[in-house]
């Protein structure tokens, strides 16, 4: 299986394919319920869930609002940081500026950090077709690449292999990336994890360049954040020379202090931890060793950014140069040339578009760009319990998926056309959502967009859409309907029929309709209708 | 037109609905949790609980038997070399030294091979978070760089009760400096990315050891 996501079947036919897969089922019903029973409980320790629910909507929706404002003001402080802020309107660009700032570097080998976004972009491809090797450092992620698989969870990206899957993979693949498996290894997870560590710690050792998404950005401060578990996020983020970090523009959160409200729900609402064991916070580029000393002694920050500049500008005079001024260096100086500073020293953020302003333009659809990534609702979906995460085509799978993937992308695909209707309308989604997105709403929203068409802004512009291939005899039904339910007499007329024809009914819809009756029962028609019943006996008889 | 020019034309005619007047500030935002209020034993008790839930291991001791603490926790994993950043006390570690652990400097030229030689480290913290069993590590003194928690095996980290024990994560945010690299560590680094089975120690350090020095 490639790595894109064109061509792939309608949800409905991949899902159909899925379901026949008792590994699969199997699989993804012990780890959604396992999930989805801790979560609860993780939830049921703050008192004041509903509140800090309520907090991260208004606060997603305020930045929603004013996006252009906070991204602005991202830029600004990203950049008084020492780092360099790129804007990609859409994936190929975003790729682009990828490859170059790689190819600045010289390497022909990239760690990656867990990212959707990346994934989104088809990043790893496009670097590939530049001859730049790029190596998965999750867990999962890394078992989906070995496995030349795809991800099926936001949260858990190999949640469809088992132990003895991913054995198999490791004996079969670890060798053509680098360490081999070690001999004899068994399906044990810890023994997994553990040729995991030995396979990825030497690529870590001698990195020069990661790949990284975030969390969140403060607009405030410019700081980035990764949330993680393993600890290949810190390795990634702290270790080599570069950093670059791809990230949608709705990661963006307006301040420090609003980042604490997200810091509490998402590990509870993804991972049901009180918090997951590594998060990285980091603001531009690492300070030397020296300007972290004069940190120390510094009152505030403020007063240390100014001696920093102060001591840049010192050295930018003539003969203040290391290599020219005479005497020993100090420790710190010494240690900065070696490379010695906290993290990388070089910074690069690219903010993301591709179809999120799109998704931004409708007042209905824009709530799914609050959504955190948490994963929650793929864990309560009966669809994407029996259907898996690979029939929604896209890294976005679940209830999420379905909502964000056709805004994103557009709903000319048939996939995407799909997907919309990739749902049975339960609403545990939008009860577990800790953002509180109304994924139900948006579902009803685009299927309506999908079969009427309308107006939708797509690449920044206005365009009209023609209604969707397939739903022509829904709308013609749908009509038909509208107009006998005006008029009263045709109404009765039409009733009266049916019940005097219901012992010829069939039990299954002919034509267009099969598909709706092969999962359902047409209603019985009753002998009578409720009206005809109502002016015969005055509500005094019974209805037999 | 450069894409900066773009994204951002782009999301100011998305927002075509939202009047010119509206500043970021008109949005309402509810408040979050009002902070907890804990006494600060209940506090550290609470930290204890839940860095051990998450299978840290936490240790209790007075500041006069921490050096020999220090020694013991070595001893106990047979760690022959020990990571002190600068700044950290040098009562911390210095009955491990008398027993023959060598201590090693936070040195800037190290290379991460040469890091992932050592055996342990030990740090200090800026902060600790009772409701979450969180340390918090922003580079200040006696916590070193990033690096030096996460590429040895085995971390030891130091959290002063009560003075730098904090209720809930929004305190500690209050209390951080977000122009400062900051590391939040609840347990040793952990997965469950195979069928959800927890396994604790995959790249990060495998044991991690607080000690909460009281009085």
């Amino acid at each position: 299986m490639s790595g894109t996501y064109l061509g792939m079947p309608s949800f409905p036919r991949a899902a159909a394919a899925a379901t026949r897969d008792g590994t699969l089922r199997g699989n993804l019903r012990h780890a959604t319920h396992t999930i989805r029973d801790k979560r609860a409980r993780a939830v049921a320790e703050l008192a004041d869930w509903p509140r800090l629910r309520a907090a991260a909507a208004a606060i997603k929706e305020r930045t929603l609002r004013h996006l252009d404002h906070y991204l602005v003001q991202t830029e600004a402080a990203v950049t008084a940081a020492g780092g360099t802020v790129h804007w990609a309107a859409d994936a190929a660009e975003a790729n682009r500026i990828v490859t170059r700032l790689v190819r600045a570097t010289g390497e022909t080998e990239v760690l990656k950090v867990k990212s959707m976004t990346t994934q989104e972009i088809g990043l790893n491809e496009a670097l590939g077709r530049a001859g730049i090797t790029a190596c998965e450092t999750d867990l999962a992620e890394l078992i989906v690449q070995l496995g030349e698989d795809r991800p099926s969870h936001i949260l858990v990206p190999a949640i469809h292999r088992n132990r003895a899957e991913i054995r198999d993979i490791f004996r079969a693949r670890m060798a053509d990336w680098g360490r081999p498996a070690p001999d004899g290894l068994g399906d044990n997870p810890t023994e997994l994890a553990e040729a995991a560590r030995l396979h990825l710690r030497e690529k870590f050792l001698r990195a020069k360049v990661a790949i990284s998404g975030a969390n969140f950005m403060v607009a405030e401060t410019g700081t980035l954040v990764v949330v993680e578990s393993e600890g290949n996020g810190r390795m990634c983020l702290t270790l080599p020379e570069t950093l670059i970090s791809v990230v949608g523009i709705e990661k963006v959160v307006p301040t420090w202090r609003d980042l604490g409200v997200f810091l509490q729900l998402l590990p509870r609402s993804s991972t049901a931890e009180r918090m997951n064991p590594y998060t990285s916070m980091w603001t531009g580029t690492a300070e030397t060793a020296e300007t972290a000393e004069t940190a120390e002694t510094a009152e505030t920050a403020a007063e240390a950014r100014a001696a920093a500049e102060a001591r840049a500008a010192a050295e930018a005079r003539p003969g203040a140069r290391a290599g020219t001024r005479t005497g020993t260096e100090t420790r710190a100086e010494a240690g900065a040339r070696a490379g010695g500073a906290d993290g990388p020293r070089a910074f690069h953020l690219v903010l993301l578009d591709n179809g999120r302003t799109d998704t931004l333009a409708d007042t209905v659809g824009r709530q799914a760009l609050r959504c955190i990534r948490c994963s929650a609702c793929l864990n309560v979906c009966p669809v994407y319990e029996r259907a898996g995460g690979h029939a929604y085509g896209s890294p976005y799978p679940g209830p999420i998926g379905a909502i964000l993937t056709p805004q994103l992308r557009g709903t000319e695909s048939e996939l995407d056309a799909s997907l919309p209707f990739a749902s049975s309308l339960c609403g545990a989604c939008y009860e577990v959502c800790p953002v509180a997105i109304d994924i139900p709403e948006v579902l009803v929203h685009l299927r309506e967009r999908v079969a009427e068409g309308g107006i939708v802004t797509r690449g920044g512009k206005k365009a009209v859409i023609r209604p969707a291939r397939g739903h022509a005899a829904e709308r013609a039904a749908m009509r038909a309907a509208r107009w006998t339910l005006d008029h009263p007499a045709a109404l009765r007329t039409a009733q009266r029929i049916a019940s005097r024809t219901r012992r010829l009914h069939p039990r299954r819809l002919p034509g267009p309709g099969r598909a709706w009756t092969g999962t359902r029962a047409l209603p019985e028609v009753p002998p009578e209708s409720f009206r005809d019943w109502w002016a015969r006996t005055r509500g005094q008889g019974s209805p037999e | 037109m450069s894409d900066r020019d773009t994204v951002l034309g782009r999301v100011r005619r998305a927002l075509a609905d939202v009047p010119r007047e509206e500043r970021p500030e008109d949005v309402p935002v509810t408040g979050g949790r009002p902070d907890g209020a804990r006494a600060p034993d209940a506090a550290a008790d609470l930290l204890a609980r839940n860095l051990a839930d998450y299978r840290a291991l936490v240790h209790r001791v007075s500041p006069a038997r921490l050096p020999v603490l220090v020694a013991g926790l070595l001893a106990a994993r047979g760690a022959r070399t020990l990571l002190v950043p600068e700044g950290l006390p040098e009562r911390w570690p210095a009955a491990a030294a008398a027993a023959g652990v060598r201590l090693c400097p936070d040195d800037p030229r190290a290379t991460p091979v040469e890091l992932d030689a050592v055996d342990s480290v030990l740090t200090g913290c800026a902060v600790a978070v009772a409701e979450t069993g969180t340390v918090v590590l922003d580079g200040g003194p006696g916590q070193g760089r990033r690096r030096i928690t996460l590429v040895p095996d085995h971390h030891i980290c130091v959290v002063r009760v009560p003075g730098q024990v904090v209720d809930s994560v929004p305190s500690a945010l209050e209390r951080l400096d977000p122009t400062r690299p900051l590391t939040w560590i609840s347990g040793p680094s952990a997965t469950s990315d195979i069928e959800l089975d927890r396994v604790e120690g995959v790249h990060g350090p495998r044991t991690l050891e607080v000690v909460l020095l009281e009085g």
